[in-house]
């Protein structure tokens, strides 16, 4: 069981970077833990920190004015590699939704897996998005689960997501919960194909 | 009706299927590594659960391992203890280990076809991307996260979505001095890093047809580098003979019984793709990378583009060049070389180093530039000496490292430092990929020979 996933309502960090991979979420010489906490403290590691290790004041994590536990990012977000730690990271820093015009497929998979939610809106809405949080850094999302709906200023936009994934986020369920529960019919697939 | 290979795998494999629900998928074989399995095993503990099928199952190490003086204690603290990890892992669930010092140890998508493991027809799954490499033998075989590991330990099974699925045919004779890297990498030019994406790809055509197998398994490698699920290859005489007397393959009635199988294995006719892209092998040179994605791919000769790639935004493509140190417009030709990595599970197979070694031999090493040739598997190192091949490195100056994923990613000893150029046979360019700062220069087995012997950026024809 993981937390049951709710109505959002919260200012964005934007990060209008197209195409960032695994390795920029979190690079590979982090991924050595055994457990599953800690990694938000490494996420974006090389651009949250300077070759000296100080903050990078550049990277909008870094910067006062943003706050919030949504992600806005570019489109492609989370190419390459099929490391988990990336929604760990995501997950252990706060973040509750990630708005992308478009997600890698392992990714996604693994955000919903972690209590994530990915939204994925049109190129149109999300350069809006990025306009509206660089007008106004306070700008208040609201993410409504339950209607698919997103909402911002005065625009709202619905949303897709797997009928599936939603009652395990809105539940908390676990995708090995239900497997567990079909293990019958595993062993009879088991027995018949003679695995 | 008429069914595609991936449909005819994919349907014999369904467990359940729920209406508005993802299939539930019977897995044949779950690869682990040291890296995405730890939290997967912590998670069956907590829930006071066995591995469903610790037959099924197959470990190595890899990722974290050092390519010189395996036979000593790993130096880094967090690295040996991921590795110590697996090993009690495998002992407490019953779990075979191919670990440092066994004969079988090696990169895990070069250990699973050259054991046997890897068989037409099968679903398989590894808490690592580059698990479609096994795709090359006609089989279902995609990367999960470690949720998903676990999953698959404790049920022999996975959820998943159907994806849909496109078929990229390439016909037609290759050029001299163009392996399948460089194809792979001129698709994903040409298609982007998400043009695969929600997608399994069978790669078809008389060019894919002609093609060894360890060619074969380099195309199926880089899918994820397109943002596929996987890709894979109807198997054929060239597949049944590399499996032939392979360690686990199948042996005496159950060869037969099994081929009897594999033959059905390919696409119907009539079988009808969500997506199509030709391509003629006529039109692919010796290529290489440019920038910090396997799409920002050129031919060798070729300028670095003045206009923004088709797949790129203006923003990430000139943060890229930036990242590089590289100018649009500039030719990639002569560029001085720091480092070179012949290895990872994309081209660190015997025919890969054959290929390095046919350029290499008789040549010295560039002086000021270091060279790393990594087999991926203890056995490709057997194989390596078997035919003399580490001869030819070392008369070059260039002494064979131990297999592991070596420099392919920044995360054990084999680290290329800030701002330094390599030219590497592995899969990802992007930023810090190879240690932080590192710049990467996607390219084949013949092109990073070349630059090893030249130092700097060079077309691998003049030396054939
Ligand atoms: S060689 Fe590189 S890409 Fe392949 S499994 Fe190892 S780290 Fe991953």
């Amino acid at each position: 069981m993981k937390n049951k996933f709710a109505t959002v309502i919260d200012t964005a960090i934007p990060l209008p970077v197209q195409d960032i991979d695994t390795d920029q979420i979190i690079p590979a010489r982090f991924l050595k833990a055994i457990s599953r906490d800690g990694f938000g403290k490494n996420l974006f590691r090389d651009w949250r920190y300077l070759k000296d290790n100080s903050l990078n004041p550049d990277f909008v994590l870094n910067k006062p004015d943003y706050k919030g536990s949504i992600l806005v990012t570019g489109k492609n977000f989370g190419c390459g590699s099929s490391r988990e730690h990336a929604a760990w990271a995501i997950a252990d820093y706060g973040f509750k939704v990630v708005i992308s015009s478009f997600f890698a497929d392992i990714f996604k998979n693994n955000a919903l897996n972690n209590g994530i939610l990915p939204i994925e809106v049109s190129d149109e809405i999300l350069s809006l998005l990025f306009k509206k949080i660089n007008d106004d850094h306070q700008l208040s999302i609201k993410v409504d689960l339950e209607k698919q709906v997103l909402s911002f200023s005065d625009r709202s936009v619905n949303f897709t997501i797997n009928a599936y994934k939603k009652m395990c986020l809105q539940n908390g369920y676990d995708n090995i919960d239900y497997l567990l529960s079909k293990q019958a019919h595993i062993q009879k697939f088991e027995k018949e194909n003679n695995q | 009706m008429a069914k595609t290979l991936f449909d005819k795998i994919w349907d014999k494999h369904i467990v359940f299927q729920e209406i508005d629900s993802p299939a539930v998928l019977y897995i044949d074989t779950h690869l682990i590594h040291e890296v995405t399995s730890p939290q997967a095993f912590d998670g069956l503990r907590k829930r006071g659960i066995k591995v469903r099928r610790p037959d099924k199952t197959v470990a190595t190490t890899d990722h974290n391992v050092p390519t010189v003086d395996q036979h000593l204690p790993i130096k880094e603290i967090l690295s040996r203890k991921q590795v110590q990890t697996l090993v009690k892992n495998c002992e407490d669930f019953g779990i075979e280990l191919y670990g440092l010092g066994h004969p079988f140890q090696g990169i895990v998508h070069v250990i699973g076809p050259e054991l046997g493991i890897t068989q037409p027809g099968k679903t398989i799954v590894c808490g690592d991307s580059h698990t479609s490499t096994h795709g090359a033998f006609g089989a279902i075989a995609f990367g999960i996260g470690t949720s998903e590991v676990e999953q698959v330990l404790a049920t022999q099974s996975i959820l998943q979505q159907k994806p849909k699925t496109m078929r990229i045919t390439i016909n037609g004779a290759l050029k001299k001095g163009v392996s399948s890297k460089d194809i792979i990498l001129y698709i994903i030019s040409k298609i982007g890093t998400g043009g695969g994406a929600g997608y399994f790809v069978e790669y078809a055509g008389t060019t894919i047809q002609q093609l060894s197998m360890e060619a074969r398994m380099t195309i199926c490698n880089m899918s994820i580098e397109m943002g596929a699920r996987g890709g894979l290859i109807a198997p054929d005489e060239i597949t049944y003979s590399y499996l032939k007397d392979k360690q686990f393959a199948p042996k005496g009635d159950e060869w037969d019984l099994k081929l009897a199988y594999w033959k059905t294995l390919f696409s119907d006719d009539k079988a009808s793709f969500d997506k199509e892209y030709e391509f003629a092998a006529a039109d692919i040179l010796p290529m290489i990378t440019y920038g910090t994605n396997p799409a920002m791919g050129i031919h060798i000769s070729e300028q670095i583009p003045t206009e923004i790639p088709v797949h790129s935004s203006e923003e990430s493509y000139f943060k890229s060049l930036k990242y590089m140190g590289f100018e649009k417009g500039e030719t990639m030709l002569d560029k001085p070389i720091d480092y070179v990595f012949i290895g990872s599970c994309t081209n660190a197979r015997i025919e890969d180093l054959r290929l390095a070694a046919q350029i290499i031999k008789g040549q010295q090493k560039h002086s000021s530039t270091e060279v790393w040739v990594v087999p991926g598997s203890q056995q490709v190192m057997k194989q390596v000496k078997a035919e003399g091949l580490d001869k030819i490195f070392e008369a070059a100056n260039i002494p064979i490292r131990q297999a592991g994923c070596s420099a392919c990613l920044g995360m054990n000893e084999d680290k290329v430092p800030a701002g330094k150029y390599c030219i590497s046979t592995s899969n990802r360019n992007f930023e810090g990929r190879q240690g932080p700062g590192s710049r990467t220069l996607l390219a084949s087995p013949l092109t990073a020979a070349a630059a090893a012997i030249t130092g700097k950026i060079t077309d691998p024809r003049q030396f054939l």
